[in-house]
C-alpha cells in the first residue's frame, strides 16, 4: 500500500466505519459540502448522504448534546470540533453529562469527539490548544492522542466501536507532514496501550502526539553521544498504560517526560506520581519534565518557538539526567 | 382540538396528579425526619404540567424530565418506590444511590433520559434523541421541559436552533413557574411571553394555562401529533406557579403573599376535581376510591424504600466505564439499505435559492418606503425578526389572516385559534404561530423599548 498522511488515515477510518455500520454518523460544522476545515471528512457526504453527514450551526454544546442523544438510541456519532480549542464551549456537556451518564444511571454514551489540536503552525492562542488534561481529569471519558497515520486510523476505528465517550485529539502539525504505510484490512489499534517506539537502556523518554516525534529525534541525537534512550509513545492518555511506563522505568532507572501541553497540571506530573508510587526504588535520578511554558500559546514564531518544547531542549534535559 | 378524553383517561389524569402530590407530601415528611439525604424540590402547584404534557405522549416516545417533573415520571410508569429510594439514596434506587432526586433514566423500557442540574443541556440532547429516532424510522417524539430560568441559558438557544434547523420531532415545554429560585420572570427576560422566543427559531408555539390539566394535555397532544407528522419542533409555554421555595430550605419569603393566594385559588388539582364533578365524570365515591388506592400504593412503596439498605461502599468504585456491561444495539425500523451506499449517496452542494440577503433587503426597503396602511404584513410574518416595521399597531384589533410566504411547504394553518375544552375555554390565552408575527410582537414604549 502507498504511504498515507495522518489526515488520510483519519478519513479512511471514517469511511470504513461508516461503511461497516449504518449506526455510525458524522456531525459537525462544515463537515459535508466543504469536507471539514482540514478535509478530514471530505467525500463522506457524497457517499453517505445528508442523514449521516449532519452539518450543524456553530453550536458546540448542541453538537455534543445531540451526539449524546443519538448515542442513547444506539447510534455511534462522531462529532467534529472544527478546532479542538472550541471544545471549551461545550465543556459542561462533555464533563457533566456525557462523562457521568454511565456511572450515574447506567447509560453508555458510544460517541467520539475528534478535532485538530496542538501548536507549531502559528495558529495563535485560540487555534493551537492542547486541552487534553481537562478531560484526562474527568472520569468516564477516554482520551486518545495518536502520533502516526497508522495509529490515527487504527485508534479512531477502535474509538468509534468503543461503548464509551472517546475524545480523539489530532495534532494538526502532523496532519500532512508525515506519511506512512498503514496495514491493510480492518486495522485496529487498542485504546489504552502505549507503544515503545525505540528501545534503550540509559533513560526513558515518555511522550505523545507531535512530541513523540521530537522525542525520537532527540533519541537519535543522544545515541550519537552514546546515550541510548527508550522512547514511549503513550497514544492513549486515559486510561493510562501504567504497565508499559513502569516496566520501562524499572529497566532504565531514569525518566524524562516530554509534552506540548503546558507544564502545571500536565500529564507529566501524573506520570511522575505513578512512577514514585510504583518504581521509586528503581529511580537513579530526578524525574524530569520538558513541557510548554505555563502561558497561552503565543502567535509570533519567535514566541511560539520559545513556548514549545523542541529537540534541543529534550536533548539538553536528557544529558543532564543521564549524568546521575 | 384533539379527540376528547374518555372517562378512564380523565380519571387517569386525576390519579397521576394526586399520586404526584401525595408522594411529594410524604417526602416532605421524610425530609423533616432527616430521611432524605440531600435537597428536596417541590412541584406543588405544577402537577398539571408534568402530568398533562407527559400523558399526551405514546409509550415509545422519549422524555427528559427536570427536577419538578415527578408527575411525568409517574405517567411514564416509574413506580413511586424509585422516587422514594432515589431521594433516600438507597441501594435499591435506579442509580443505586449514585445520584439523588429525579436524576435517573431508563433507556431500554420507559425511554427516559436522566436530568442534569445544568439547565438547558437536555434540549440539544433530546434534539439528538429525536434525530436518531427519525433516522432509525421509529416515528418517535422527544420531549423535555425547561423553566423560565433555564430558558436564558446558551444551551437552550443552541439546542432549539439545532432542532429547528434539523426539523427534529422535538417538543419543548417551557414551564414558566414565575420564579427562578428567588428571581421573578420579569427580572430575567425582557419579553412578556417566553413563547415569543419561538419566533426566533421559526418554530410553532403555544401558550397554555398550566393549572388546567385538560388544556395542557390537548395542547401538548396537538403539538406532539404535528411533530410526529414531520412538521418540526414545537414550543409550548405553560404558565403556572411554583408554590414552594426553590427547595425545602427556602421559605420563599420573596414571593408576594397575594401571588401565592391568587395561585392557591387556582390549584390544579382542586380545579380539576371541580371540573370532573361539574361534568359528571365522577362522584364522591370514585374520588374516595382513587384516593384510597393512592394511599395504599404509597404505603407499600414508602415502606419498601425505608427498609432498603444504603449502597455498599465499594460500589463507589464501579461503573465509570461501560466495559461489556451494556450491549449497544440500535432498533432499526427502516431498512438499513436506505442509509447505506449507494442508496444514500448524494451530490454535495447547497441549494441556495435567492443567493443571499440582497433580495430581502430590497423587499424591506420597499416596505418601509410604502405607506403604513398598505404594509405587507405577510412579508413580515413567517420570517422571524427581519423587519423592524411598526406593525404593533395591529395589536388589540381583530387580526386578519396574514398571507403566508412560501418559505416552507409544511406551513401549519394560521393563525391558530384557541383550543382546550371548548369555545368558552379561557385556559388557552393566546395561541400562536411563528407566521403570525404580530402575536409575538411586544408593544414598544414611547422610547422604542420593548
Amino acid at each position: 500500500m502507498a504511504p498515507i498522511t495522518m489526515i488520510e488515515g483519519i478519513r479512511q477510518a471514517m469511511f470504513e466505519e461508516m461503511d461497516r455500520d449504518p449506526a455510525v454518523v458524522a456531525i459537525g460544522e462544515d463537515i459535508g459540502v466543504y469536507g471539514g476545515a482540514f478535509k478530514a471528512t471530505e467525500g463522506l457526504l457524497s457517499k453517505f448522504g445528508r442523514e449521516r453527514v449532519i452539518e450543524t450551526p456553530i453550536s458546540e454544546t448542541a453538537i455534543v448534546g445531540a451526539a449524546c442523544g443519538m448515542g442513547f438510541l444506539g447510534l455511534r456519532p462522531v462529532a467534529e470540533m472544527q478546532f479542538i480549542d472550541f471544545i471549551a464551549c461545550c465543556f459542561n456537556q462533555v464533563t457533566n453529562f456525557v462523562a457521568k451518564s454511565h456511572y450515574l444511571w447506567g447509560a453508555p454514551v458510544p460517541m467520539v469527539i475528534r478535532g485538530p489540536s496542538g501548536g507549531g503552525v502559528h495558529g495563535g492562542p485560540f487555534h493551537s490548544a492542547n486541552p487534553e488534561m481537562y478531560f484526562v481529569h474527568t472520569p468516564g471519558l477516554k482520551v486518545v492522542y495518536p502520533s502516526t497515520p497508522s495509529d490515527a486510523k487504527g485508534l479512531l476505528k477502535s474509538a468509534i466501536r468503543d461503548n464509551n465517550p472517546v475524545l480523539f485529539f489530532e495534532h494538526k502539525f502532523l496532519y500532512r507532514r508525515i506519511k506512512e504505510e498503514v496495514p491493510e484490512g480492518d486495522y485496529l489499534v487498542p485504546i489504552g496501550k502505549a507503544i515503545v517506539r525505540r528501545a534503550g537502556d540509559d533513560l526513558t523518554i515518555i511522550s505523545y502526539a507531535a512530541m513523540a516525534h521530537t522525542a525520537m529525534e532527540a533519541a537519535e541525537k543522544l545515541a550519537i553521544e552514546g546515550i541510548e534512550a527508550e522512547v514511549i509513545d503513550l497514544r492513549t492518555l486515559l486510561p493510562l498504560d501504567r504497565e508499559t511506563i513502569l516496566n520501562s522505568v524499572k529497566k532504565t532507572n531514569k525518566l524524562l517526560i516530554v509534552h506540548e501541553d503546558t507544564r502545571t497540571g500536565g500529564i507529566a506530573g501524573e506520570i511522575a506520581a505513578i512512577v514514585c508510587e510504583g518504581a521509586f526504588e528503581d529511580l537513579d535520578g530526578p524525574i524530569t519534565r520538558v513541557t510548554a511554558l505555563d502561558t497561552p500559546v503565543p502567535y509570533a514564531p519567535t514566541l511560539e518557538e520559545r513556548f514549545l518544547p523542541n529537540t534541543e531542549k529534550v536533548v539538553a534535559a536528557a544529558r543532564e539526567l543521564s549524568k546521575y | 382540538m384533539s379527540n376528547p378524553l374518555t372517562r378512564e383517561q380523565h380519571l387517569d389524569l386525576y390519579y397521576f396528579m394526586q399520586l404526584n402530590r401525595q408522594l411529594e407530601e410524604r417526602m416532605v415528611r421524610l425530609f423533616r425526619q432527616n430521611k432524605i439525604v440531600g435537597g428536596l424540590y417541590s412541584s406543588l402547584g405544577q402537577e398539571g404540567v408534568s402530568v398533562g404534557t407527559c400523558y399526551a405522549l405514546e409509550k415509545k416516545d422519549w422524555i427528559a424530565p427536570m427536577i419538578r417533573n415527578i408527575g411525568a415520571l409517574l405517567v411514564k410508569g416509574v413506580p413511586p418506590r424509585d422516587i422514594f429510594t432515589q431521594h433516600m439514596a438507597k441501594y435499591t434506587s435506579p442509580t443505586q444511590g449514585k445520584d439523588g432526586t429525579s436524576h435517573f433514566g431508563d433507556l431500554k423500557v420507559r425511554h427516559i433520559v436522566s436530568p442534569i442540574s445544568m439547565l438547558g443541556d437536555l434540549i440539544p440532547v433530546m434534539t439528538g434523541v429525536a434525530m436518531a429516532g427519525r433516522y432509525l424510522g421509529q416515528k418517535i417524539v422527544a420531549l423535555t421541559w425547561i423553566g423560565d430560568g433555564g430558558s436564558s441559558t446558551g444551551a437552550f438557544h443552541e439546542g432549539l436552533n439545532l432542532a429547528a434547523q434539523q426539523g427534529a420531532p422535538f417538543v419543548l415545554i417551557v414551564e414558566n413557574n414565575q420564579w427562578a429560585y428567588s428571581t421573578p420572570v420579569s427580572r430575567q427576560v425582557p419579553v412578556k411571553n417566553l413563547a415569543d422566543r419561538a419566533v426566533a427559531y421559526g418554530i410553532r408555539s403555544w401558550i397554555v394555562d398550566g393549572n388546567d390539566v385538560v388544556a395542557v394535555y390537548h395542547t401538548t397532544k396537538e403539538a406532539v401529533d404535528e411533530c410526529r407528522a414531520g412538521r418540526g419542533p414545537a414550543l409550548i409555554e405553560v404558565k403556572t406557579m411554583r408554590m414552594r421555595g426553590h427547595a425545602q430550605h427556602d421559605p420563599a419569603e420573596y414571593v408576594p403573599k397575594q401571588m401565592f393566594e391568587y395561585w392557591k385559588a387556582r390549584d390544579p388539582i382542586a380545579l380539576y376535581e371541580k371540573y370532573l364533578t361539574e361534568n359528571k365524570i365522577w362522584d364522591a365515591k370514585t374520588k374516595a376510591e382513587i384516593d384510597a388506592r393512592i394511599e395504599r400504593e404509597l404505603d407499600g412503596e414508602q415502606k419498601f424504600a425505608e427498609e432498603s439498605p444504603m449502597p455498599p461502599a465499594e460500589l463507589a468504585e464501579e461503573g465509570v466505564y461501560c466495559e461489556g456491561c451494556h450491549a449497544i444495539e440500535a432498533t432499526w425500523q427502516r431498512a438499513k439499505a436506505e442509509v447505506s451506499p449507494p442508496a444514500s449517496s448524494f451530490e454535495p452542494g447547497w441549494e441556495v435559492k435567492d443567493y443571499g440577503a440582497f433580495a430581502e433587503v430590497e423587499t424591506i426597503r420597499k416596505e418601509i418606503a410604502a405607506p403604513a396602511v398598505s404594509a405587507p404584513v405577510g412579508n413580515a410574518a413567517g420570517n422571524g425578526a427581519k423587519v423592524s416595521k411598526p406593525i404593533v399597531k395591529a395589536e388589540g384589533k381583530p387580526q386578519p389572516k396574514p398571507p403566508v410566504r412560501a418559505v416552507e411547504s409544511e406551513a401549519p394553518e394560521v393563525p391558530r385559534v384557541p383550543f382546550g375544552r371548548g369555545p368558552k375555554d379561557k385556559s388557552v390565552r393566546e395561541a400562536q404561530n411563528p407566521r403570525d408575527r404580530r402575536a409575538h410582537q411586544n408593544p414598544r414604549d414611547k422610547r422604542g423599548r420593548r
